[in-house]
């Protein structure tokens, strides 16, 4: 019985001195540790220096239909039928260049050449995934608002 | 005769000149060894050099000098940025402006961006240039591993120093390339888009709005950009040169062949000569001068001055003959076309033309790694310091670089002619688009090239039975497919990045 105690017991203790030693080590390098988290926080924003992403974009009888109308500024291409309204992202999802729409309807990316048909599609080149159609919506003054950050499926329309 | 404060007084003033410069220089010009080693050792600019130096250190085929104009070129750099300082303007409003005052308006200010502009040029492709030859002398060897990994850092920090301070003038490049490149930052997400985890753990969008403190390339990302260009970079960098070099001195100087030390004298011959040694500085025993060393005193420092004035004759001479570009002003709305980013850079680009996560960041993350690791995974100790350890390596680096050459120009003339998945499968790759967006951005030619590299240098290491064969291998494909890929998006990549036989083809495009 006393034999397996002093098994148990670890061979070599660790001595008051080495342990007060390494604790005072370990408190010093926690708390370094604990600053570095806290310093990287700061460059991490917790608010976005950037406009609404809610915005007008016009009523809805400004937007002839049958008609494709740019909306350069907003990066929007805004397609208006019988059906409704839908409003297509101009953005690459590749790396965010600003697609172009070329004579035959399709677009083109002039960073890396991903190309997207008349309703956004990959046709071919590296991008990830088709151009993001987003959300329409009727504002209370009448006019049509565009949440640029509500991805819709292809070629949602708003109807009034 | 007695004390004269005024005489004394008088005989100070005349001595004035000489005395306050032996208070600043505490020895004259150096005629002897002893003295020459004195000046390094006490001398505080000089000390970071060793008082005696090897002669094979000191020979142009060892090095090249191209450490040393490295060197330079960040001194440059820092002088001139620092000037640059003075006038340039951080923010979105003022920016291009300043850059424009500078050229037009500030005395001297154009020579000084324009040499600024073509030493950050200089500085990356001779930091490219030193790490192969440091590579190729075998300088990577025991006990210079670590040495090796800290240039590795300073090659990266080096790129980007010079990415950050490509958004500065706030032009059309500036911002659609530093616009391309944080989205490249940003590409994880593109994997977990796939995976659809993004919305429990993003890292992509964590790295890119840490870099740009914002979604999108404006005046938080305009000041983040600064900040790290003028003050955290650079002093990264300078802290880990001093390493740099301390390490140079604690390895033992330059990597050298073992024929340029001495043989180790027998102990007859230093016992009944190491006297004579010490007076005529000659062992009689090899007839050489003590361990076949110099003293640093003057040839080292001849050899830095020399080098670093070749290198400010060929940057004025560029920046009188050509100025810095500076595009129109940003514009957020019209992307360049083509948008190209800086021409060591322009591979990378090709690369992410496949696949913005395979080539923005898993390549360029297995190439760090791999040149990380070379010192560790090639340890033969043998023909160190001599140009591709001799014949054998030469035909070995010869027949790398012509199969390299000849895989990569196939390669690329492939992709160009038959696309990838997306043009041999357009339905299947339509249908399953998320699974084919992962198997595009790990099989795309970027990986291919990679995959040829790691294959290769496997071969080699089982046909000559040597890892040092293997890395050989492996380096060469390696700079053979970084030159052929920067050569082709330079020259043959326009509008679209489409394929162009030269810039005659480009179409017209308006703005």
């Amino acid at each position: 019985m006393s034999k397996q105690e002093t098994k148990a017991r670890p061979e070599k203790p660790v001595k008051r001195r080495d342990f007060l030693g390494l604790a005072g080590l370990w408190t010093f390098f926690g708390t370094v540790v604990a600053i570095l988290i806290g310093m990287f926080k700061l460059p991490m924003p917790s608010v976005f220096p950037e406009a609404d992403s809610r915005f007008p974009i016009g009523k809805p009888e400004e937007f002839i239909v049958g008609e494709a109308k740019s909306l350069p500024s907003r990066r929007l291409w805004v397609f208006s039928d019988e059906n409704g309204i839908a409003a297509m992202s101009t953005v690459c999802p590749h790396l965010g260049c600003i697609v172009k729409r070329e004579e035959d309807g399709i677009y083109t990316c002039p960073c890396h050449g991903s190309t997207f048909d008349a309703i956004g599609k990959v046709l071919g080149g590296p991008s990830p995934r088709g151009l993001i159609w987003v959300e329409i919506s009727l504002g209370p003054d009448g006019r049509l608002v565009v949440d640029s950050k509500v991805e819709v499926t292809s070629q949602t329309r708003f109807t009034a | 005769m007695e004390y004269s404060a005024m005489r004394q007084l008088l005989r100070n003033t005349k001595g004035l000149f000489r005395n306050f410069r032996e208070s600043m220089i505490r020895h004259g010009r150096p005629t002897t060894d002893r003295a020459r080693t004195q000046t390094v050792v006490q001398n505080f600019f000089l000390h970071v050099h060793s008082a005696r130096v090897n002669k094979h250190s000191l020979k142009w085929t060892t090095t090249v000098g191209m450490g040393i104009m490295t060197t330079a070129l960040f001194l440059i750099l820092v002088v001139t940025g620092i000037l640059l300082m003075l006038y340039y303007k951080p923010s979105v409003l003022t920016a291009y402006d300043s850059m424009k005052d500078i050229h037009f308006v500030v005395p001297t200010g154009r020579i000084m961006r324009n040499v600024h502009r073509w030493a950050a040029h200089g500085m990356v492709a001779l930091v490219i240039l030193h790490m192969a030859r440091v590579f190729y002398t075998s300088a990577y060897k025991p006990p210079r591993e670590f040495n090796w990994v800290m240039g590795i850092m300073l090659l990266v920090i080096t790129f980007a120093l010079s990415f950050t301070g490509y958004l500065l003038p706030w032009d059309q490049l500036a911002f659609w390339a530093i616009t391309i490149g944080s989205s490249i930052a940003g590409s994880p997400q593109d994997l977990t888009d796939a995976l659809g985890i993004t919305q429990y753990f993003n890292p992509g969008g964590f790295i890119k709005e840490g870099l740009l403190g914002a979604h999108f390339v404006g005046e938080e990302a305009l000041i983040r950009f600064y900040t790290l260009h003028v003050i955290i970079l650079p002093i990264v960098l300078s802290a880990i040169l001093g390493l740099h070099f301390w390490r140079i001195r604690k390895d033992g100087g330059l990597a050298r062949p073992a024929s340029a030390d001495p043989p180790a004298p027998d102990d007859a011959a230093i016992e009944n000569f190491d006297l004579m040694a010490v007076i005529y500085e000659r062992t009689p025993a090899t007839d050489q001068e003590v361990e076949n060393t110099v003293p640093s005193w003057p040839r080292v420092f001849r050899l830095e001055i020399i080098l670093t004035l070749a290198v400010l004759f060929v940057l004025v001479g560029l920046s009188l003959c050509f100025d810095a570009p500076l595009a129109e002003q940003a514009n957020p709305d019209v992307p360049e076309n083509p948008a190209k980013a800086p021409w060591y850079f322009l591979g990378g680009q090709e690369l992410v033309s496949y696949s913005a996560f395979g080539g923005g960041v898993v390549i360029p993350g297995i190439v760090v790694l791999g040149l990380l690791l070379i010192p560790y995974l090639d340890r033969e100790e043998e023909d160190v310091g001599i140009w591709f350890s001799g014949r054998r390596g030469r035909r070995v680096a010869a027949v790398s670089a012509v199969f390299a050459t000849l895989v990569g120009v196939g390669l690329l003339a492939f992709t160009v002619k038959y696309g990838w998945l997306r043009e041999w499968l357009p339905d299947l790759t339509q249908r399953y688009s998320r699974i084919s967006q992962i198997v595009i951005m790990f099989f795309n030619p970027g990986m291919m090239y990679v995959g040829v590299c790691a294959g290769w240098s496997i071969i080699l290491v089982r046909l000559t039975n040597s890892t040092r064969m293997g890395s050989i291998g492996l380096f060469t494909c390696f700079l053979v497919f970084f030159v052929i890929l920067t050569y082709f998006a330079t020259v043959h990549r326009g509008p679209n990045w489409d394929f162009f036989w030269s810039h005659a083809d480009w179409p017209v495009v308006e703005h």
